[in-house]
């Protein structure tokens, strides 16, 4: 089980695009991986969950991960989030 | 009862008549007749409906990505990834597994509980995506019902919805749909503005439409006036067949005119140009015949679920346009978000209209206006780019928007980049304060353009979305039409010239006013260009002249309307149909 938690730099938040980034990246590994803010928990792979999460800029929340791959699923997240942004800058 | 009529805003030079189908139902409801099958048989219907719904999108997406649409597809992605969301399968099986409910039923249950969530969501951009939920779960339910692809007898031929997505539109359009009535919208929605370049009639606005709906009633759509009538008797639909054919037989003669000059009888040339928003619309300027660009919008690159656009990506886009309507120019509009279309959270205002918008937000939000104006520079390297600036009202902002530019123009010039060193700026007069001040704005833009549909609004006070009021705006109000003559009046007197980017340059009727305060450019939606120019070619600039000095003695938008509506009809008696109004009832 591994935690870290991530800044939301874009702008525009998780809003469509980047959550369907997330959805897609979190689906490529076995691991059960969840975002967590303000205490509310979703399934990162549930288009739903990450688009109810409505996290903004500035907004930070938690990557929880849990398996094999977990290692590389949360660094393969941080990335998007924090280093690239969702490509939008 | 028969001939129930509602009235919207009609977006499109057409008319579509025949079988009414709810597009998106108001609520989803059971409708299915079929008997409940075995747990087993339910699960299996369910997964061959969802296969055939991931299919169709996938087919969709490509067919958009064709068209050179870059945003939708996003859009699609979301309802794709629904399909294949483990919450919702989860759910639905259980459903089906424990529960012991039907396919349809769990997926409907589903879909009940998930709205609840997302209209508690915050965000309004993010409880927005609901209608994009709401869409697929739609598709399911039909693919589930039917059992196989949609076809036109399903769905009928005109098509009423709250809300319709520029990939429904597309889709329907496929299908052989003719028309298409949405209570939300208006003239500048993605799905709007798609519909008009595909050549389907489109009302908007029209309040109430999805109550007033059953799937299979008669309904007359009228793009024109913006009539929708609801099971027409023998008689009303007889009329309205005429005014449609009329329409089809002048839009005809009108397409085969489109590349002649806008001239009027006695040697007063104008130019036509484009109010465009989206990428599929860059191929359709030529071919309907306008001159350039007279209004690029940039608010969908901003919109859409990208975010804010790099300044590469936006610069690709501006590059593009300008070389394809080259030697002709386009006018590039700087963001106007805010009023009506909110970009963020922190944007919600108590009074939208009065607030940030326009040039009031870019100028506080330095790095985005500074992308835009770097790639708006860089895309006029050909000389053929204008830079347009909403929400003006005072000069203090052009000053301001002037100093970023030369700044700008100093980088690029250190970095080695072309730009058109003398790219003109103007302003949007849309605030009632520019033309009082126009003589001291001539001082510090090369052009202006009128946004006659914000100077209505902020003349008269009015929010044309505000059923209970709409009926006090008219952009012929004579009011405005004061505003409008004395920018043009003061423009020229200062060797500025003026254009009409606002929904009166498509206005048929309006055309002898503008030209006899000879305004410089009308730039206007793609479809009504031919028309426009066909009218233009009938008139006369003196006459038109003597028509705007009689108007001055008039006191009301009715009055104005009435003397101009008998003054085209004695031209063009052929449009006795297409202007004339349905009677209210």
């Amino acid at each position: 089980m591994l935690e870290k938690e991530v800044k939301i730099l874009n702008s525009l938040g998780i809003h469509a695009r980047p959550a369907s980034m997330i959805v897609k990246l979190a689906s490529k590994f076995d691991s059960h991986i969840e975002l967590e803010k303000d205490n509310v928990r979703v399934n990162a792979k549930s288009i739903m969950g990450v688009l109810m999460l409505a996290s903004e800029e500035g907004d930070k929340i938690k990557i929880i991960a849990n398996g094999k791959d977990e290692e590389e699923a949360v660094k393969a997240l941080v990335e998007l989030i924090e280093k690239r942004k969702f490509d939008e800058e | 009862m028969k001939n129930k009529i509602i009235r919207g805003i009609g977006v499109s030079p057409s008319i579509a008549m025949g079988k009414a189908f709810l597009y998106t139902p108001k609520e989803i409801i059971l409708s299915s007749k079929r008997k409940k099958g075995k747990i087993e048989e339910e699960i299996k219907l369910f997964e061959k409906a969802r296969c055939l719904s991931l299919r169709q999108l996938r087919k969709l997406k490509l067919e958009l990505k064709k068209m050179k649409d870059v945003q939708t597809p996003r859009l699609i992605d979301v309802q794709l990834l629904f399909l294949q969301d483990p919450l919702f399968l989860n759910s639905v099986e259980k459903r089906m597994r424990n529960g012991k409910e039907s396919a349809e039923e769990a997926i409907i249950n589903f879909a009940k509980g998930l709205e609840k969530d997302f209209l508690n969501i915050p965000n309004s951009y993010i409880a927005e995506r609901y209608s994009d939920v709401k869409d697929v779960i739609s598709r399911l339910l039909r693919n589930l019902r039917e059992e196989e692809d949609a076809s036109l007898e399903e769905f009928g031929e005109i098509g009423v919805a709250e809300s319709f997505t520029a990939s429904s539109v597309l889709e329907l359009s496929k299908l052989g749909v003719k028309g298409i009535v949405s209570e939300g919208g208006g003239r500048t929605s993605h799905f709007v503005i798609l519909a008009e370049a595909l050549g389907v009639s489109t009302v908007v606005g029209a309040n109430g439409i999805t109550n007033e709906i059953e799937t299979g009633d008669e309904i007359i759509v009228d793009g024109i006036s913006g009539v929708v009538i609801i099971r027409p008797d023998e008689d009303t639909k007889r009329r309205f067949e005429r005014k449609r054919e009329e329409a089809i037989a002048i839009q005809k003669e009108f397409l085969e005119k489109k590349f002649l000059p806008a001239t009027t009888i006695d040697g007063f040339s104008i130019d036509i140009s484009a109010n465009i928003e989206l990428p599929v619309e860059i191929p359709l300027i030529k071919e309907y015949g306008a001159k350039g660009v007279g209004l690029l919008r940039t608010e969908y690159l901003f919109l859409t679920s990208k975010g804010i656009p790099s300044e590469e990506e936006q610069y690709n886009f501006y590059v593009k346009i300008a070389e394809s309507v080259f030697p002709d120019y386009v006018i590039m509009r700087t963001l106007d978000l805010g009023g009506d279309k909110v970009f963020k959270m922190k944007m919600q205002e108590e009074n939208p209209f009065l607030g940030w918008r326009g040039i009031r937000f870019t100028l506080s939000n330095e790095e985005i206006f500074r992308a835009q104006l770097r790639a708006m520079l860089r895309a006029s390297a050909k000389g053929n780019v204008r830079i347009l600036i909403p929400m003006v009202s005072q000069i203090e902002e052009i000053l301001r928007v002037r100093e970023l530019t030369e700044k700008i123009k100093k980088e690029l010039k250190e970095e080695g980049i072309l730009f058109d060193e003398n790219i003109e700026i103007g302003a949007m007069v849309e605030i009632p304060s520019v033309p009082l001040m126009a003589d001291f704005f001539s001082e510090v833009v090369d052009f202006f353009s009128l946004g006659t549909n914000d100077l209505t609004q902020y003349t008269l006070a009015v929010d044309r979305g505000n059923k209970k009021i709409s009926y006090l705006f008219d952009q012929l109000d004579p009011a405005v039409i004061t505003l409008m003559k004395m920018t043009v009046e003061k423009a020229h007197h200062n060797n500025k010239w003026v254009g009409v980017c606002g929904d009166v340059a498509s206005d048929l009727v309006a055309l002898p006013i503008l030209l006899g305060m000879e305004v410089d450019e009308l730039s206007l939606p793609l479809a009504f260009i031919p028309q426009v120019k066909e009218v233009i070619r009938g008139l006369s600039l003196k006459e038109c002249k003597e028509l705007l000095k009689n108007i001055e003695g008039k006191k009301s938008a009715r009055e104005v309307r009435e003397m101009l509506k008998e003054e085209i009809l004695r031209r063009f008696p052929s449009f006795k149909n297409i202007l004339v109004e349905v009677e209210n009832d």
